[in-house]
Parts: C-alpha cells; sequence; structure tokens
C-alpha cells in the first residue's frame, strides 16, 4: 500500500482521537511487530495489527477505517498480553471500530442473516457480534 | 457450602450441557449454586472504549443482584461471561467517578454498587475454595485412558486483571483432569484464540481455526478436548462440518466441556451431559473408555 505523509493528516485530530477513546498513547510503539506475530486474525487482515497502528500515528483515517482488519479484530487480547511496550492495541482498534459504529456504519446487517443462522448459532455469537458489529 | 451463581444466556440454551454438568458436580462436592433471581445478560463482550460507561451497566446490574442477596461473591462458568462480569467489575473498582456515573444510569435501583462482590470462575471455586484434594477423594469413575486437550481460549486468561491463572501457559485444566483420572496432554494451542463472534458472517475462518486447534489436539494423541467457554464450543464442535467441507485431511473429534467430564468422574448418570447438544457425538468415545 502507497501511503502519502502530510502534516495535516497527522494533525488532523483522528490520532488524538483514536488514543481518548483507547486511552493509549499510539506514539509508544516501536514496530516490534509482537502483535502481528501473534494476531490469530492477521492472515486474513488487509492491514496487519502493527501496520495499523503505524497508520493511526500517521493519521491515516480513510485507510483505517475503510479496512477490513478493523472488523476481523475479535479482541482476543493476545498482542495487548504480548506488547513489550504495553500498548492496548486490541483498545485502539476498538476506538477505530467506535468511529464508525458512532456515525452509524453498521458492519454487521442483522435482517439479513438466515433464519436458520439464527437458531442454530448460539446467543452469545450472536450478541457478541451485534456488540462489535452494530451501533 | 452456597454461592450465588449466574448462568448466563447461552447456558439456559445452546449449553444446557455445561450448566447441567456444573451444577450437578458442584452439588456433588458440596456447593450450593443459588442461581440469581433476575439476571440480565452480562453484556457478552467487555467494552473496551474509555468513554462507553452505560456498557458497563448490564454486567454491574448483574453485582447489585447478587449484594441483594446478601452475598459477596459471584459465580459463572461461561468463559466470556466471567471475563466481562470480572472487567466491569474491575473497572467500577479502580475509578470512582466511573462508577458513580455507572450508578447514575442505574437510577431504578434502590441501591448503589459499591464493588463489593467478587466474581469467580467455577475453575477458581474448583480450585481455590473446593480444593483438589477433596476431588480427588470423591471421585468415583476415574477417566482411565482419556486423553485430554485442555482449551481455555482467550476470556480465562487474558487480559492479566480478568486471568484466572498464567496467560501463556495456564494449568488449571490440566490439574482437574489429572485429579479425574485422565491424561492431559500438551497442547501448543490451548490458549489459541477460536475466532470468536467471526462465526456469525465468516464461518470460513472458524473452519481453519478449529482444523489447527483440533488437528494439535490429534497430533498429540488426545480423545478429546475440554473447554470452559459456549462460543468455543460452538466453534470447535458445530463448526466441524464447515471444518470438514473446507480441509478435506480434516479428522472429527468430539468436545466436551470440563465440567462434563467431572460430572462423569463423580458418578454422574448420562442425562446430566446431555450429549444430544453436540454435533459430534462424544458418546462412542466415552463409552468405548468405559466411562458411560
Amino acid at each position: 500500500m502507497t501511503v502519502f505523509v502530510s502534516r495535516d493528516k497527522i494533525n488532523s485530530g483522528f490520532t488524538s482521537k483514536v488514543q481518548r477513546l483507547a486511552d493509549q498513547n499510539l506514539m509508544a510503539c516501536y514496530q516490534c511487530g509482537k502483535c502481528s506475530a501473534g494476531c490469530p486474525m492477521a492472515a486474513y487482515m488487509d492491514i496487519p495489527p502493527n501496520q495499523m497502528i503505524r497508520l493511526a500515528q500517521l493519521g491515516m483515517e480513510e485507510e483505517l477505517l475503510d479496512s477490513e482488519a478493523i472488523w476481523l479484530c475479535v479482541s482476543c487480547m493476545t498482542c495487548n498480553m504480548r506488547c513489550p511496550k504495553g500498548v492496548r492495541i486490541a483498545e485502539l482498534i476498538e476506538s477505530m471500530r467506535q468511529i464508525k459504529l458512532r456515525a452509524r456504519q453498521d458492519h454487521l446487517q442483522v435482517e439479513t442473516i438466515p433464519t436458520a443462522d439464527l437458531r442454530a448459532i448460539p446467543p452469545i455469537a450472536l450478541i457478541g457480534s451485534m456488540r462489535k458489529f452494530t451501533s | 457450602m452456597k454461592l450465588s451463581y449466574f448462568p448466563g444466556c447461552t447456558l439456559k440454551n445452546h449449553a444446557r450441557n455445561f450448566e447441567d454438568s456444573t451444577l450437578y458436580a458442584m452439588d456433588k462436592l458440596g456447593v450450593e449454586a443459588v442461581e440469581l433471581d433476575r439476571w440480565n445478560c452480562c453484556g457478552t463482550v467487555y467494552s473496551l472504549s474509555t468513554d462507553d460507561l452505560m456498557r458497563q451497566v448490564a454486567p454491574i446490574r448483574n453485582l447489585l443482584r447478587t449484594r441483594e442477596r446478601g452475598d459477596s461473591q459471584l459465580m459463572t462458568g461461561c468463559s466470556m461471561c466471567f471475563n466481562t462480569l470480572k472487567r466491569a467489575n474491575n473497572r467500577a473498582r479502580a475509578n470512582e467517578e466511573d462508577l458513580a456515573s455507572m450508578n447514575d444510569f442505574m437510577y431504578d435501583e434502590p441501591v448503589d454498587y459499591a464493588g463489593d462482590v467478587d466474581v469467580l470462575h467455577v475453575l477458581e471455586v474448583v480450585r481455590d475454595q473446593i480444593g483438589f484434594d477433596a476431588i480427588r477423594e470423591r471421585v468415583v469413575k476415574p477417566l482411565e485412558g482419556l486423553r485430554v486437550a485442555c482449551y481455555y481460549g482467550c476470556m480465562l486468561v487474558r487480559p492479566n486483571e480478568a486471568a484466572i491463572d498464567n496467560a501463556e501457559n495456564p494449568r488449571v485444566l490440566e490439574d482437574l483432569i489429572t485429579v479425574l483420572g485422565g491424561e492431559p496432554v500438551d497442547f501448543s494451542h490451548k490458549t489459541e484464540c477460536c475466532g470468536a463472534h467471526q462465526t456469525v458472517d465468516k464461518p470460513e475462518i472458524i473452519a481453519d481455526k478449529t482444523y489447527d486447534i483440533l488437528g494439535a489436539a490429534k497430533a498429540q494423541g488426545a480423545d478429546t478436548v475440554a473447554v470452559s467457554c459456549p462460543l468455543c464450543a460452538f466453534n470447535l464442535d458445530h463448526r466441524q462440518e464447515a471444518t470438514l467441507q473446507k480441509h478435506s485431511d480434516f479428522h472429527t473429534m468430539p468436545v466436551v466441556y470440563f465440567s462434563q467430564l467431572m460430572a462423569i468422574a463423580l458418578g454422574g448418570s448420562e442425562s446430566v451431559l446431555r450429549l444430544d447438544l453436540h454435533h459430534t457425538p462424544p458418546g462412542p468415545l466415552l463409552t468405548g473408555k468405559g466411562l458411560l
């Protein structure tokens, strides 16, 4: 992916908003890559976790909010546990989801789930996905 | 010993096998689990945003129900309920202002929550309050020759503030299986995520996870995988059909709750196991080992 860094993007407010919602310091990350190495979903992501953090540092709002990756994170907390700088990556990714959801841009359209699935899938999964994917 | 008990939504339907076997085992071990009168959904996942205090109200209400009973401990078996209740409680305890805001949202509650209820997982009660020695004495049908891969998933061990054991190499389930007379196997994937709620719209990812996790168990010679989370159970058991469709060399394997193994060892009949709720039937394996 080619991205263009600019002062405007860095100062756009996206970086500080993500940090505020997660109560984390994005700048603590020094790109060791441990989060992506242990992430059970990294193989399916268009942007792996360590790159999501770098893009967030640079204010790349569009690249992040339009990515599949923010919705693939399941908050399993493996990255948080292994980060040598104590950055809570899962919280930062949750912030990005929240920015979308608070603008009413749901990721899951519940009404499209087939009735057979609604019966077969236990409430723990359905409620979990609604909590993570809908506003 | 009496303990307030929070079942959670899924233990009342899809995971009835988890609830029935847990209550049977607890009863056999002298613990009377008293279900809360008016419990509500815990919210399933802990809210990670700093300003999302409204989402903490659902778990905290259950702690208020516990207090109303005059109890200061709440036990639950579901890993996700445990994690959500425990983390919401931790947050309430750590920040007075947050707790005040949560109480403001619950204007209809006659009493404020004061952070004075402890959230316990069944496995903590088993290890710390009942004790493995007491369990060993009550085993009437040892799980002889049963090789078990113990699967913790995420919510029992992460993050540290809500973990019941070491995050990278937990032992409590292995210790329990040993006391029950079974053989725990070394298991590389014991804390590897199963894919969780992606099962709703991306079952193909779960198929890969189930293939990896059960494959690792099989490679260690495990007969079955023991779990403590109804979502892990669904993904590892009920998604085996999708796994087989995607990976033709996949070998199906029965997945059970740790509580079902406890119930068997403590003398429970087949009716408390509710084996009809499983996708890959554990019946043939258990019969073959002389455990049914």
